[in-house]
């Protein structure tokens, strides 16, 4: 299912997010993958998506830069391909 | 600079600045038989 | 930042680490890393190792190995293993496979978050037994049909690479084909009985680069457990974090608590404390003098005006120290062969260090220098500089000094 940010989305519950000085680890129990989040602002996105009814507004939420969204948006999008976020019904 | 946004594998040198996330196999970790 | 630059601050928490549950072993393995082969009376009680996955748990470690000796012989084993599971472990547990009848593999494979390593060190029999004993390569080889049968889904074969298995790799991918099982190979090491067999066992360069360029062209579903990182100086980097994770990422735990940086360096001078103390394991992954200073950056101290060390970051700390190298230059299997050059220069004066703790059930085995006598007080350690290291007065702790690349 492709990536869309106007959905809302919700970090996969079968991942475990641990904040870390850098950032946070996160470990998805069903694939064992291992990702580094390597901003605090991304950790408030991610940990904020299942408050808020589009990623967008979760991006706004945390207070990232405009100039940085697509970035983010980028990240995000690996972030669902690889199931540590999801789509939320 | 801005980061980029794509997931890079954590054993390559991003080509361009600092990227947000980084992934790796929980196996990629050296010290663990 | 690179993400090996954040590591100096520290992890709250280990990533994944390795827990040997006893040093009880069925065999008698010639390289085995952790001396294993009779139980350590001290071993933690049920209730103790309960109490040390309740601090995981807390600690939010995702992921722990369980190894030994063989962990299976453990009558409170699969209680252990159940127990991690329920409580937001996963597990992985490292095995030869004596256990593995076919009602467990059928537990197991209705188990989820479990994953189950058989040792392997030879596509032969021949290969395997000369260094894993008699019988050992038709246990694991069992254990693998057993849990094919049951439906378990890709167990792990774990081969560590010698000179006399190298020219095995597609051997080996065929039988991890074979049992629907995912091909898993890990290096030697001087560790443990390993030091006795280093020399002997070890890849030859030549070997070296036939593994890197197998791993190249047909390694992409082969773990590596990040091992060959000091390869990557070769050209292409390995797939990992390809950085030595020891007291940064990952721990060892023993059988009787201690936790070391590395399973691969059970000696005390990587012994950073003991689970059993107030504030048990967290206090020492956090408060440990050895783990800080294992954190700080590192310079690359001989390795320094080479221009791979970016990429092979000066390679393993615990196969420089068993080969009695300095910590602060080259790998003994440094690609560049700058290792070669320092093992050569070694001399009858050359320390190298030896292990207190062997489990070891036959005889001593080999030393490879002085016997240390005790006279009232504790031998030197080996890497101990001070004349007046051990005497009343002497305020130096050589437990905390470690010397580590860069210092």
């Amino acid at each position: 299912m492709a990536f869309d940010p106007q959905l809302p989305y919700r970090a996969s519950p079968r991942v475990a997010l641990r904040p870390e000085p850098f950032g946070a680890l996160v470990y998805h129990f069903g694939t064992r993958r291992l990702s580094f989040l390597k901003t605090k602002q991304l950790v408030d996105v991610v940990s904020g998506l299942d408050r808020h009814e589009s990623v967008h507004a979760a991006i706004d939420a945390a207070g990232v830069e405009e100039a940085q969204r697509p970035a983010y948006l980028r990240a995000l999008a690996g972030l669902a391909e690889n199931g540590t976020i999801e789509e939320r019904v | 600079m801005a980061p980029t946004g794509e997931i890079q594998p954590a054993s390559e040198e991003p080509l361009v600045e600092e990227t947000l996330v980084e992934e790796v196999s929980i196996d990629g970790m050296c010290g663990v038989y | 930042m690179k993400l090996v630059d954040h590591f100096q601050y520290g992890l709250n928490s280990p990533i994944c680490l390795t827990w040997e549950l006893t040093y009880a072993c069925n065999l008698a393995c010639v390289h085995c890393l952790s001396s294993s082969g009779r139980r350590d009376p001290r071993e933690l009680t049920t209730s103790e190792a309960m109490g040390v996955i309740d601090e995981l748990q807390r600690m939010q470690v995702f992921y722990v190995n369980i190894g030994g000796g063989e962990p299976t012989v453990r009558p409170d084993f699969w209680e252990l293993v159940d127990y991690a599971v329920a409580h937001d472990v996963g597990v992985k547990f490292s095995t030869n496979g004596i256990k593995l009848d076919a009602a467990r593999a059928e537990q197991l494979a209705a188990t989820d978050y479990v994953d189950v390593q058989i040792s392997l060190d030879g596509a032969t029999a021949e290969v395997n037994d000369h260094v894993r004993g008699p019988g050992s390569y038709a246990t694991a080889v069992r254990a693998l049909e057993n849990l094919a049968a049951a439906g378990f889904a890709q167990p792990k074969i774990s081969v560590v690479m010698t000179r006399q298995n190298v020219d095995q790799l597609d051997a080996f991918a065929a039988i991890a084909d074979r049992f629907g099982a995912q091909l898993r190979i890990t290096r030697l090491r001087p560790s443990g009985r390993g030091a006795d067999v280093w020399d002997e066992l070890h890849p030859t360069a030549a070997q070296q680069r036939q593994l890197y360029d197998w791993l190249v062209g047909h390694g992409e579903n082969v773990l590596t457990g990040d091992s060959f990182f000091h390869l990557s100086a070769y050209g292409e980097a390995l797939p990992g974090l390809n950085l030595c994770g020891a007291g940064r990422v990952v721990c060892l735990i023993d059988p009787v608590g201690d936790v070391y940086a590395c399973p691969f360096a059970i000696h005390e001078n990587f012994l950073a404390g003991n689970v059993r103390s107030p504030g048990g394991f967290q206090e020492v992954w956090q408060g440990s003098e050895l783990f800080a200073q294992l954190r700080q950056p590192q310079t690359g101290g001989a390795c320094r005006s080479c221009g791979f060390y970016d990429s092979c970051q000066g390679g393993c700390m615990a196969a420089k120290f068993f080969t009695g190298l300095p910590l602060d230059g080259p790998d003994p299997e440094c690609v560049r062969g700058f290792g070669e050059q320092a093992l050569a220069a070694r001399d009858g004066s050359t320390l190298i260090p030896k292990s207190d703790v062997d489990h070891s059930r036959s005889a001593p085995r080999n030393s490879r220098g002085p016997v240390p006598v005790t006279i009232g007080r504790r031998p030197e350690k080996a890497c101990e500089t001070s004349p007046l290291a051990g005497l009343a007065g002497d305020a130096s702790d050589s437990r905390l000094r470690v010397p580590v690349a860069g210092s």
